[in-house]
């Protein structure tokens, strides 16, 4: 008798345990959907006009910016991205990432030298985003870039993300 | 009448019987000056908390305003600017005296039973320190700011499978938006600190429960089998009341630590807000917070086949040994005197993040975009091709690398003397194809720039 009593208590305490856990799990789930919400979110394909094609000289390579594609609507500045752009003959453009692969810093290109450069640790790259010195460990990235009613735009493509 | 009403309180809630056990605990009579940056490291925690909620009264947690309402801490809110001031100082001495913390403990193998967890949750403490300094420098949310969640994200990124979710998880989206700095808020604020309160609990909890470690004595090896009995008899014997025989040590060096703190936030000010956080801008200068400067530089000069796999398995490699390293050794020799490899590494890891420091703080792999071309004094009087090369040297970015008469960057060989150094065919070659961390410029300089800048270079003599 007195053996049964505890056994009947310590199975309704495995239940408590097994309800305060599940419902513990149940209140968790929007807290972790909070914080995995960016990987879950649906990411718009966006194509950004920056700027009529005849704006843009054969040869040259300007900064252009738009806005980026994890934009929400009370983002403000930084909901800016660039890239640089290089009209390369009269119906070809290239875009370049401005983000270093290395660290993701913002490259500079330096007109005269025809060069990327980095400011953080000194990576450089060709006038074709090829790796030139310094630690990169790839090439700059291009965005895709399209012409479309006498107007450039790029595609505003997530961070790259350097792989090992 | 106040002594009165104290009586009351304190028979009501039983304040002093909680309190006295505790702080007259004994403790080893000879636990003197090493002994106090576990302390100070609190007493900044302490203080970090409470600048920290008086900054979230003013300071706007939204990418949009965020900076705008930083700038107003700084310029206009009374006293704002030493609010900052001390809260980043605070965030400096915490890394600084954590640092000393974990050396004290490391060198003297406090960490040996039956401390372990000691150890162990310290050396979270100490990540979640770093996590806390790197994630508060990013809410500044300026140029910098932003930049570092980037910078912070590309890092993540590096970890096979998971790196690239790792990566827009911290970033809060595929590039940064409105959700960025809330996330980084909300870890600086919320969760970092929850964890920190949690563990320090435990850290506190365990000095209670195992004791303070005496300081170590050559050829009194731990032995766990007796260890507990010997240190119970020891503070029987020996052990003096916490408070305030010991305690008076750390209450002297907090005092010293705050009012350091408090000068220096009054007197050197916190960092300045750079430009605002507009990711399109990238005339950016980057750098991360002093205390970061080390691992800054460490990225610049590692070499580049290794750096990748270093930056993903690094963190991993001193975390399994952090964790294990008191679960292997956990009994024998405490006596740094007879543990001399811990003095060897010791000063082997503070040499090393010294000279890294010192090359984070000169940052001469960062090309010097501020560089202005050649004055007319330093070109001196020379041949018309070799003035015309003084001018290429500057618009073709040689400048950025490399030095002329204290004129340009330092990446690159100081070429006040080049033409002493190398022949013009020696220096034409260098040019046109490049080689170790230079760029081939080749393809960006015509026949008649290349003689030139050769001839320019020639003429840099002694």
């Amino acid at each position: 008798m007195e053996k049964e009593k505890i056994d009947r208590r310590s199975f309704l305490i495995r239940i408590l345990w097994g309800a305060s856990g599940i419902v513990a799990a149940a209140a968790s789930v929007p807290m972790a959907g909070a914080l995995l919400e960016p990987l879950f979110r649906k990411y718009p394909v966006a194509w950004r006009v920056v700027g009529k094609t005849d704006d843009f000289v054969v040869g040259q390579t300007v900064l252009v910016k738009f806005r980026s594609n994890s934009a929400l609507p009370w983002t403000g500045v930084t909901s800016q991205t660039a890239a640089w752009l290089r009209r390369v003959s009269k119906d070809q453009f290239i875009a370049f990432s401005v983000n270093c692969t290395h660290l993701g810093c913002p490259v500079r290109w330096i007109q005269d030298a025809e060069m990327f450069m980095c400011p953080c640790h000194g990576g450089v790259y060709n006038k074709d985003g090829s790796y030139a010195a310094g630690p990169p460990p790839h090439d700059l990235p291009h965005y895709p870039v399209r012409i479309a009613g006498g107007q450039v735009e790029i595609q505003a493509v997530p961070v790259p993300i350097t792989k090992i | 009448m106040l002594k009165k009403l104290w009586n009351w309180l304190d028979n009501r809630t039983g304040i002093t019987e909680a309190i006295t056990p505790l702080a007259k605990h004994p403790v080893p009579p000879d636990a003197k000056w090493f002994y106090v940056f576990g302390s100070a490291t609190l007493f900044a925690f302490i203080l970090q908390v409470i600048t920290g909620v008086a900054l979230t009264l003013i300071y706007q947690p939204t990418s949009e305003t965020a900076y705008e309402s930083l700038r107003y801490i700084s310029n206009q809110m009374p006293l704002g600017s030493v609010l900052r001031g001390i809260h980043f100082w605070g965030a400096s001495a915490m890394i600084l005296l954590v640092g000393i913390h974990l050396i004290r403990v490391y060198l003297m193998a406090a960490y040996k039973y039956p401390r372990e967890m000691s150890w162990i949750s310290g050396s979270i403490l100490l990540v979640l320190t770093v996590a806390m300094g790197f994630t508060g420098q990013l809410l500044r949310w300026d140029a910098n700011g932003v930049w570092s969640a980037i910078v912070g994200a590309e890092q993540a990124g590096r970890i096979p499978f998971f790196g690239k979710g790792l990566a827009y998880f911290l970033m809060a989206g595929e590039s940064l938006g409105g959700a960025t700095l809330s996330r980084f808020f909300s870890f600086h604020v919320f969760l970092i600190p929850a964890l920190i309160f949690g563990l320090i609990g435990l850290h506190l909890w365990l000095v209670l429960r195992n004791g303070i470690s005496e300081p170590p004595k050559a050829r009194r090896p731990v032995n766990p089998s007796t260890y507990r009995t010997w240190y119970d008899t020891m503070l029987k014997e020996k052990g003096v009341p916490f408070w305030p025989d010991a305690a008076w040590r750390d209450m002297m060096f907090g005092i010293i630590v705050v009012s350091a703190i408090l000068v220096l936030a009054v007197f050197s000010g916190p960092p300045s807000i750079g430009a605002p956080p507009n990711p399109a801008d990238i005339n950016a200068n980057l750098r991360p917070d002093w205390y970061l400067l080390w691992i800054f530089a460490l990225f610049a000069l590692m070499p580049r086949d290794i750096e990748s796999f270093a930056i993903a398995f690094s963190p991993v490699i001193i975390g399994i040994i952090m964790i294990f390293l008191p679960v292997i050794y956990y009994k024998g020799e405490r006596s740094p005197l007879l543990r001399p490899w811990s003095i060897v590494i010791v000063l082997f890891i503070v040499t090393m993040v010294t000279v890294f420091w010192i090359q984070g703080v000169k940052s001469s792999w960062s090309p010097a975009f501020s560089s202005r071309p050649l004055p007319a004094k330093v070109i001196g009087n020379v041949s018309q091709e070799a003035k015309s090369g003084a001018g290429l040297f500057y618009r073709k970015a040689c400048i950025y690398c490399h030095m002329v008469s204290g004129y340009g960057g330092r990446r690159g060989p100081d070429l006040t003397y080049a033409g002493e150094k190398l022949t013009p065919d020696q220096l034409t070659i260098k040019i046109v194809n490049g080689g170790g961390n230079m760029p081939a410029f080749g393809p960006s300089l015509s026949g008649k720039e290349l003689n030139d800048l050769v001839n320019f270079l020639g003429t840099r003599k002694h």
